[in-house]
Parts: structure tokens; sequence; C-alpha cells
């Protein structure tokens, strides 16, 4: 343990314990703008510089562990200053376009700049000319709002291992772009969008489709439209701390509500099409695991996650036959809608418009990946918008989200299972799948579905399951950069012609799953994904069905148009394909 | 190990293969494939990336970094002109100005004809020769603005 003081304060903290983190553990706050609860910090901002005693030296307290008799003073009116000139430095570089910014409000250089009264700039302003580059269609880069502060780069290559970007030039001609001068969209970048997640300004952000689902809505009430929306799992665990409510909050039944004030016709929910993809990769699992499908390779790996599947089609293409072939939750209810539902409501598909709501920024990729995307013979799912965007919208729209009515989901496509909304965390789908495929397996039902080894926020989680006698071992992996260990065994143990370890594998790549992802409201650390994670395994909890099998709308779907898992009818809708890509296109 | 894209010679593969594993190689890298091709081409770094097993990403940030290294074609004569303190103070930005007029070139740019492109270097450790110029690995010293029209003649034969 290390003794010193912070603000004349006696502190006794934890050896190699930030100065910053000795701090904030005592409640004394600390001006921080480079740093993120979820890297290791690395002082590229300068904000968070402190004094030692009389030393004129100024110490960086994110990097500076705290020693043994040191007299820390956060604030004077001197550090105030230099605090003051460090933002107003960075002010010279960025332009002032606030009000039309998209993180107008949540944009951590803004707060900055107003909690240290910036009113003017002394410095003449040298902003850089450089390119919007929207060429993923998920995420836009401008690097004319970068401040350089370095987040998107550590969190694209030390978090997800991706290298879709990196710090090019030096000094004041620094920038951030993918190698190679190619964009983003010709490169590895797998539009996770972990980067704008933890952009602090406007730099990197989600592309905006609100107008045009906006657009949509408009021509719903003239009857040329019917606007189908459906909400992840994900989703409404967080929406809520957009509105000023604790993340994990459970918002799903004032989502239905909003959704409805939004000028949606429909509104169903993808824990629904989640237990569906249950039923089809739950039943693909068991046809590899058992005899009827001796050659089919194993482990099966899951991909619900659209930005694992980029990643894999470009780093590990040799894998390709071990992916499910089922399609994710959002593309299953968008092929649902407007084939089986449209068919039943009496609605022409072509005059449906299908918004999935979704934590992804990849999801925006997703629906239109390959030609299966289009598979009602119409694009599935036609617009993708984040939980940010839903926020905004709903904002816009002078909604009280808060204070609504409790509504429900429309049949049938509303209705979910436990199994469902526990897609939404890191080993989610994997629970999920083992509670259908026991019964698939053994015949019988399980008396206690809870499978609690493959929950928490490890990055690699393994597990052994016992299904009467027959051993199912499964590995779960979230956030891309811890995947290659799980792998690199597989592939390991295959070449030396051994069994493989895993029977099973889950794949997110979002750190804590979709509760995390990309598109999920701003400031994400570990504390908020346990509350979100929290908020899932409740509502499972109370759930009265706990299993997709017994979700009787899932068996409805099957009877009335599916026929059974995995039939041609399923695999035609609700199936698709993978193909090795490069990982520069250019 | 393959290098059909980048078309590496035997010698500079067996570079990089005795490099490999050496820690702080790509440095060591980066310069023997530019004395190789003059400059650093998309095609050798991706080459490189994926014998030594390092992310495209990492080696661009490093090429850009270095002002050394070029990710363009120079000319075939590269015009260095030395803005170090001392040929700075003897005015070698007038030279450097001089010559883009005269070449009609900005920055990094290569003349039409392929033959010429200026690089504003650092001290080239021949201070009392200030202002100094090299021009391949022939120098010349107390450059006088001009003069250099008859350089440039010098190496357009």
């Amino acid at each position: 343990m290390v003794k010193a003081k912070i603000n004349s304060q006696e502190v006794e903290v934890a050896e190699g314990t930030t100065i910053l983190e000795a701090a904030e553990k005592f409640h004394v706050k600390i001006p921080k703008l480079c740093h993120n609860d979820d890297l290791e910090p690395w002082a590229a901002c300068g904000i968070c510089v402190v004094k030692n005693g009389k030393s004129p030296k100024l110490l960086r307290a994110c990097c500076t562990p705290l020693e043994e008799g040191m007299n820390i003073i956060t604030t004077d009116a001197e550090l105030v200053q230099t605090r003051k000139t460090v933002i107003e430095l960075i002010l010279s570089t960025h332009p002032d376009d606030c009000l039309a910014c998209p993180r107008n409000q949540e944009c951590e250089l803004q707060r900055l700049a107003a909690e240290f009264g910036i009113r003017d700039q002394p410095f003449p302003k040298r902003l850089r000319n450089l390119p919007v580059d929207d060429s993923t269609g998920a995420i836009v880069l401008n690097p004319e709002k970068c401040i350089r502060c370095g987040r998107c780069v550590k969190v694209c290559q030390e978090m997800q291992d991706v290298w879709a970007i990196e710090f090019l030039g030096r000094g004041e001609k620094t920038r951030i772009a993918p190698a190679g001068d190619v964009k983003l969209g010709e490169g590895p970048c797998i539009r996770c969008g972990q980067c704008a997640a933890h952009c602090p300004v406007g730099a990197i952000y989600e592309n905006d489709q609100t107008t045009e689902v906006w657009e949509a809505l408009m021509k719903t009430g003239e009857g040329e439209r019917t606007c189908v929306v459906q909400i992840a799992p994900a989703v409404r665990v967080a929406l809520g701390e957009a509105f000023g409510l604790k993340p994990g909050t459970n918002v799903t039944k004032k989502i239905y509500a909003a959704l409805r004030r939004l000028g949606f016709d429909m509104v169903f929910d993808t824990n629904f099409a989640a237990d569906l993809t249950i039923m089809e990769e739950g039943t693909e699992f068991v046809r590899r695991f058992t005899a009827a499908g001796v050659g089919a390779p194993l482990p099966l790996i899951t991909t619900c996650c659209p930005a694992w599947v980029d990643y894999l089609e470009k780093y590990w293409p040799d894998m390709i036959p071990n992916f499910s072939t089922a399609k994710s939750p959002q593309q299953m209810m968008g092929a649902m809608i407007k084939t089986y539902w449209a068919a039943q409501a009496k609605v022409d598909p072509a005059k449906i418009f299908s918004v999935a709501i979704m934590p992804c920024t990849a999801k925006k990729f997703e629906n239109s990946r390959n030609e299966t995307m289009y598979s009602s013979g119409h694009k599935d799912v036609d617009i993708t918008l984040t939980t940010r965007e839903l926020a905004r919208m709903i904002k816009q729209a002078g909604i009280d989200l808060v204070n609504l009515p409790d509504e429900n989901a429309d049949s049938p496509m509303g209705p979910y299972t436990g199994a469902g909304v526990i897609f939404g965390a890191t080993g989610g789908v994997m629970e999920a799948a083992l509670r259908t495929a026991y019964t698939l397996v053994t015949g019988e039902e399980l008396k206690e579905v809870a499978f609690t080894s493959v929950r928490s926020m490890t990055g690699i989680k393994e597990a052994q399951i016992n299904m009467k006698g027959t051993i199912i071992r499964v590995a779960v992996a979230h956030q891309m950069g811890n995947i290659e260990t799980v792998l690199r065994q597989v592939v390991e143990a295959r070449a030396a012609g051994k069994e493989t370890p895993w029977h099973f594998i889950e794949v997110m790549a979002c750190r804590g799953g979709c509760i995390g992802g990309g598109g999920q409201p701003y400031g994400c650390t570990d504390e908020v994904r346990k509350l979100r994670i929290r908020g899932i395994y409740d509502e499972d909890d109370v759930s009265t069905y706990r299993c997709s099998h017994h979700n009787p709308y899932i068996k409805k779907i099957y009877t009335e148009f599916l026929e059974k898992p995995g039939s041609h009818k399923a695999h035609g809708l609700l199936h698709t394909h993978y193909v090795a890509r490069p990982i520069y296109m250019k | 190990m393959e290098n059909k894209e980048a078309g590496f010679s035997p010698e500079l593969t067996a570079f990089i293969l005795e490099w490999k594993d050496k820690p702080g190689n790509l440095i060591m890298l980066l310069h023997r494939i530019q004395e190789e091709y003059g400059f650093i081409p998309r095609s050798a770094a991706e080459t490189l990336a994926r014998m030594i097993d390092l992310p495209l990403a990492k080696i661009y940030g490093v090429v850009t970094f270095y002002h050394f290294f070029k990710t363009s074609k120079p000319g075939k004569n590269r015009i260095a002109i030395c803005l170090g303190t001392a040929c700075y103070l003897k005015g070698s930005q007038d030279l450097i100005d001089e010559a883009r007029d005269l070449l009609n070139i900005e920055g990094d740019e290569v003349t039409d004809d392929g033959l010429f492109s200026i690089d504003a270097v650092r001290c080239i450790g021949c201070c009392g020769l200030a202002p100094v110029l090299q021009v391949g690995n022939e120098v010349f010293g107390k450059v006088q603005k001009d003069q250099i029209a008859e350089i440039i003649a010098k190496f357009r034969t």
C-alpha cells in the first residue's frame, strides 16, 4: 500500500494506483479528456495535470502512479489556467459548429469548454480541410473534428485487434485514417462502431438515418407505406440512459409505446426472432453434433454478430464451414415481416418499410450484406437505426419516454422468451441455445435453465455441459481482440488431428456483448455494461417462458408457415452463406 | 514465403527473413525496402506485413511518421536542400523556393518527366558549407540562389 496526500487529505491506495484513480476513489475530480476506463492511459491530452508539493513540474495524473509521501495538489489557480490553455489549444484546431454536430450536448470537449468557461479563443484557428469518409455506410469519420486523443485507434487496435485505423503523419499533420490511403469501407474495418462509441467528440459517429425513417413514416399516413419496426434485446436496457434513467433500466414497454407514437404501424420484438434463431441454430448444432451430421464441421460458431461475420470473412476464411448458416435475429425478423406477416395481414410486401432498432452500427451493413438479405423478394430490413438514433427521434418528437404508459408489442412476432432477451449479453446466445439443445439432445426439459458458467465479463469463458451423459464443450468470447486465442486453439487441434477443444463457440465483437454495442448510448464502462447485463438477466428471471422452443408463437410460426426448423422453406428465408474477402479491397 | 506481388528480390527476401523475428526490426526493414525501390510501394508494404505478421496500419503509421520514408516514387534525382539552423539562416528556404519555381513542383511532387523531386531535409552534417544542397550523392556548398538553374541543368542530361 502507498500512503500519500491528495489536496491535504490522507489517502492509502494499492501500489501502482495512478494519481487519477486514487483521486477518483476519494471523490476528488480531476478533469480528463483522452482517458477512458476501457483503455490503458497514454497521456495524450494533458488536461489531467496535477502538482506534487512545491515541485514546479506538472504530472499527468492519468499515467503517474501515486508514490509514498506524495503531496498531490489537483487544483489551484495555475492548474486551472494550464488546463484552460490546453482546451484553448485543442479548440484552435476544432471547428465551432457545435449546433450542427452529431455530438451536440454529448461531446466531452464541449462539456469541458463549458466547465472551464471558455468565452474567447486566443489562438488563431488552424482548421484542417480533410474529407469526410462515409464509405462504410455504418460509421462516418470526419477527421476535421478529430482532436487526436487516440481513443479510436487504441480501441480498434488493442481492444478489437482490427487495425482499421492508425495515426498517419506526425505533429500538426497527424490524422486518423486507414493505412495506404484507402477508405474505411475498403479496408479491415468491421463496422463494430467501438471507435464511435469511444470518440469523445464528433469525429467518428454512426451514419444517422433518422431522416430516411421520418420520410417513410410520413408516407404511412397516406397509406403508401406500412412501417414495421423491431427492437433488439440490448436496446431496452440502455435507451433509458438517454432519458436520465440508470443504466440497465428495462424500458421495453415504454419503447413499444414510443414507437407507436412515432408513427410505426406494427411494433415487433427482435427477441421473438432471437427465439427463432435458436430454433434454427440449435437444430443446426444438434444436427452437426449427432450422427445425423457426420462430416459437418465442429465447432459450430455463432453468426448473430455482423461485425464478427465481417471479421471472420476477412481474417479467418478457412473457418467459414464452421459458421452457423442461421441468419441473425434482425434478418430473420426482416424476412418474416415481409413474408409471414405480410401474407397474414394482407399487406403488399413492396409497401412495407421495415426498420430495426439495434445497439449496433454493423447491423446497418448487415441488412444489405449479400443477396440472402433480400430473401422476401424485397430488402428484408430497409433501415437499421442505432439506440442513439432512436433516442434522437424520440427527443425530436417531444415524447416523454419515462412517463409513457406501458404497452405491449404486436402479435404474432412480439411475445418472446427469456432465452430471446439474453441474446443481448455475452454468453446469452450460447445459454439460449443450450436451453433448447438440451431438449433436442435428451428429449427432456431442463429443470434449471440458467447456465451461469457462460455469463460474466471474462473475455473468454469455457464450460462443459453434461446433457445426460453427453458432454458438450462450449466457449464464449466477446471483444474482438479476444477471439484469436480461441480460434487458434481450434485450428491447432485440427492441424494436429486432435478432437476440437469445443463443440460450440459464441462470439460477439463488442465488450460485454450487444449491450456494449457501438450504437449504444455514450459513456459505456464496465460498470454500465454490468448494469445493462443485470437488466437483461432480471427480465429472463421473471419470464413465463425461458426456452425458445416454449414460445407459443414460435410453435405457431412453424405450424402455420415454416414447417419445421431447418426445413427447405426455413433455409430459403432464415439462412445465409459466407465468402472469403480480402482485408484490403484496394 | 511467396512474394509474387511485390516481386521482392532474393536478397531483399533473405534480408527480411533474417530480421523477421528481431525486435525493433521494422525501421531497418523499411530502410532496406526504400533502398531497393526508392520509396515504399503499397504492394511492398503489404508483402512485408504478411512476411513479418504485422498489420498494414502499423507499417503505415511508421512510414508516415518518418519524413525519410516516401509512399510515392520520388524523382530520379532527389534534390535535398538542408533546412537545418545554419543553412536556414544562410537563406536555404530561398533555395527551396527557387528550385520549386524552376521545376514547377510543390511539396513531394515529382516533375512530369520524372527527373526531379525536392526534399527539405534537416542537417546533413556540413554546416560549414551552409547553405547546402545535395543531389544524389553529390554535395553543393555555399549555394547561391542563381546557381540552382545550373545545378538542375547538370542533372537534366
